[in-house]
């Protein structure tokens, strides 16, 4: 009879969600920061005390002045990303489609792509104004580029026997792009969005920065300027938070739409 | 309906993968395409169907489409060709949808589809829920709905398991015997293609030609793995096959 049992080698190379990981570990840096700080080994010019950072927003919140930052700062990322983003899926689908298109647009998006859009803020002013044009401007061709390159790369993704067998059932060109194409692309188009969004709030501060009375990259700009860190934090923090509701609320998205992904 | 393909040629760069191809399918007969892998069998069907253009010669159609029919050549595909994204319903549905039929018709054509191939009670699952068969049911009940005149089978069995597709063709059978449709059934299984052909057309690889139409005596009904008889036409077939294959086994992709 054998009798060495044979060892477990499988496993592993598979990533499982872990519940609450992420936050503990948010949690124990936090904490390390305030007990440095407070210690005295962590100088107060190097980082400011979490505790602190969180009287500021507790403050920034009563105050009212939160209000004030966020809801500019809100519509300009709103109104910059729809706009850019609606833009990007048309013409990515466009040229995952038309031939021409892409043959004549694929070059310029790669042109446009890697220029940093805060450079063209000066001539976004003189186009659309110092108000609110230059900033949805700026945030739209920001989330534009990328929504443009993940749309068309995902329709270029799209089964192409689905699309035959749409041709072999005899359905139009419009219902094969409409039920067949889209719904093949949104997966990656949504997974586009992310990216995308993240560039629209980087753009978003950027713009702020440049020329604005209210909004979160005043708020951080002045911050800066008077060289308060618990300010500055307070704003960073604001940003984050934005970062992570975007990136959940496209989660929540890509659930209800997507219940058909294995 | 019946299909005629006349003096058929097609060359993919320098290779000649169909050489003057002539065929005929009579109406209500099921024609058996066999050949080894690489004899352009799955570009004729493409053609066959109007997806693909030959280079040379013609495929005609003749006589007129049965009553109510919506899409007289009509695929079946070896993947199935399912929308992940719609129910078995839905998937249905989609092929209805261009022709503005009223909605209680709609209805009560995918409850009958979805009858003779035994999905009604999977009516609302989705394709990832389903296995291999039930899948390619779903596209057989998406074929059907269209009421046919011509069945175009890519491979349809050969992503299934053995004991699924001896279930099936015994579906595909049955739908047949229930109204004969015109089919041709392209397949590399030489066992499907004695099951289900009426006529079994051997191709040659490259250039394929048609080298031999062997007529299949006996009604399907009554065909059954391991008859005598079928087991002779398929060591025949398999002669005549066998050293082509070999050599596409032994060919390099992209040579």
């Amino acid at each position: 009879m054998p009798e060495i049992r044979v060892p477990f080698r499988g496993g592993g190379f598979r990533p499982e969600a872990r519940r609450g990981t992420g936050i503990a570990v948010f949690l124990l840096l936090l904490f390390l920061i305030e007990w440095g700080t407070r210690t005295g080994w962590i100088s107060n010019l190097t980082l400011p005390r979490p505790s602190d950072v969180a009287t500021t927003l507790g403050d920034l919140a009563r105050s009212g002045a939160l209000w004030t930052h966020l809801l500019p700062s809100l519509s300009r990322l709103a109104v910059g990303s729809v706009l850019g983003i609606s833009a990007g899926v048309g013409v990515g689908v466009m040229i995952g489609l038309f031939s021409y298109i892409r043959a004549g647009l694929v070059p310029l998006v790669a042109a446009i792509f890697p220029i940093p859009k805060i450079a063209l803020l000066p001539l976004f002013v003189i186009w659309f104004g110092i108000d609110e044009g230059s900033k949805y401007a700026l945030i739209a061709l920001g989330t534009f580029t990328p929504t443009v390159v993940a749309t068309y790369g995902a329709v270029d993704n799209v089964d192409r026997g689905l699309i035959r067998m749409g041709q072999s059932f005899g359905l139009g060109w419009w219902s094969i792009v409409r039920k067949i194409v889209l719904p093949g692309a949104l997966p990656g188009i949504l997974s586009g969005l992310r990216v995308s969004l993240a560039i629209g709030i980087i753009l978003l501060v950027a713009a702020e920065m440049l020329g604005a009375e209210h909004g979160i990259g005043a708020y951080i700009l002045q911050a800066g300027a008077l060289y308060d860190l618990e300010r500055l934090f307070a704003g960073v923090v604001i940003l984050s938070c934005l970062g992570v509701l975007t990136s959940w609320a496209i989660g929540k998205i890509e659930k209800r739409l997507l219940v058909w992904r294995s | 309906m019946e299909l005629a393909v006349r003096g058929l040629t097609h060359r993919y760069g320098d290779m000649v993968v169909l050489d003057d191809i002539s065929l005929h399918i009579p109406a209500g007969e099921i024609l058996c395409v066999v050949g080894p892998s690489g004899c352009g069998k799955s570009t004729l069907l493409r053609m066959l169907g109007g997806l693909e253009q030959p280079d040379w010669g013609e495929v005609l159609q003749g006589g007129t489409p049965p009553e109510g029919c919506l899409n007289p050549l009509t695929y079946v595909f070896q993947d199935f060709a399912l929308l992940p994204w719609r129910s078995v319903a839905g998937n249905v549905s989609l092929v209805l949808e261009d022709h503005r039929l009223p909605s209680d018709r709609v209805r009560a054509i995918i409850q009958d589809v979805l009858a003779r191939t035994r999905l009604s009670d999977f009516h609302d699952a989705l394709p990832r829920q389903l296995s291999g068969g039930m899948k390619q049911r779903v596209a057989i009940a998406r074929a059907l709905a269209v009421n046919p005149a011509v069945m175009l089978l890519d491979e349809p069995l050969s992503a299934l398991d053995a004991q699924t597709r001896e279930l099936l063709m015994e579906d595909l059978v049955a739908l047949w015997e229930r109204q004969p449709f015109t089919g041709v059934y392209v397949t590399h299984n030489l066992a499907e293609a004695v099951r289900l052909g009426h006529r079994i057309a051997v191709l040659s690889r490259r250039p394929g030609r048609v080298r031999e139409v062997i007529e299949v005596p006996g009604p399907l009904s009554e065909r059954h793995a391991g008859d005598a008889g079928l087991e002779a036409i398929q060591a025949h077939l398999w002669a005549l096959m066998r050293d082509e294959a070999m050599a596409a086994d032994l060919e390099l992709l992209d040579a």
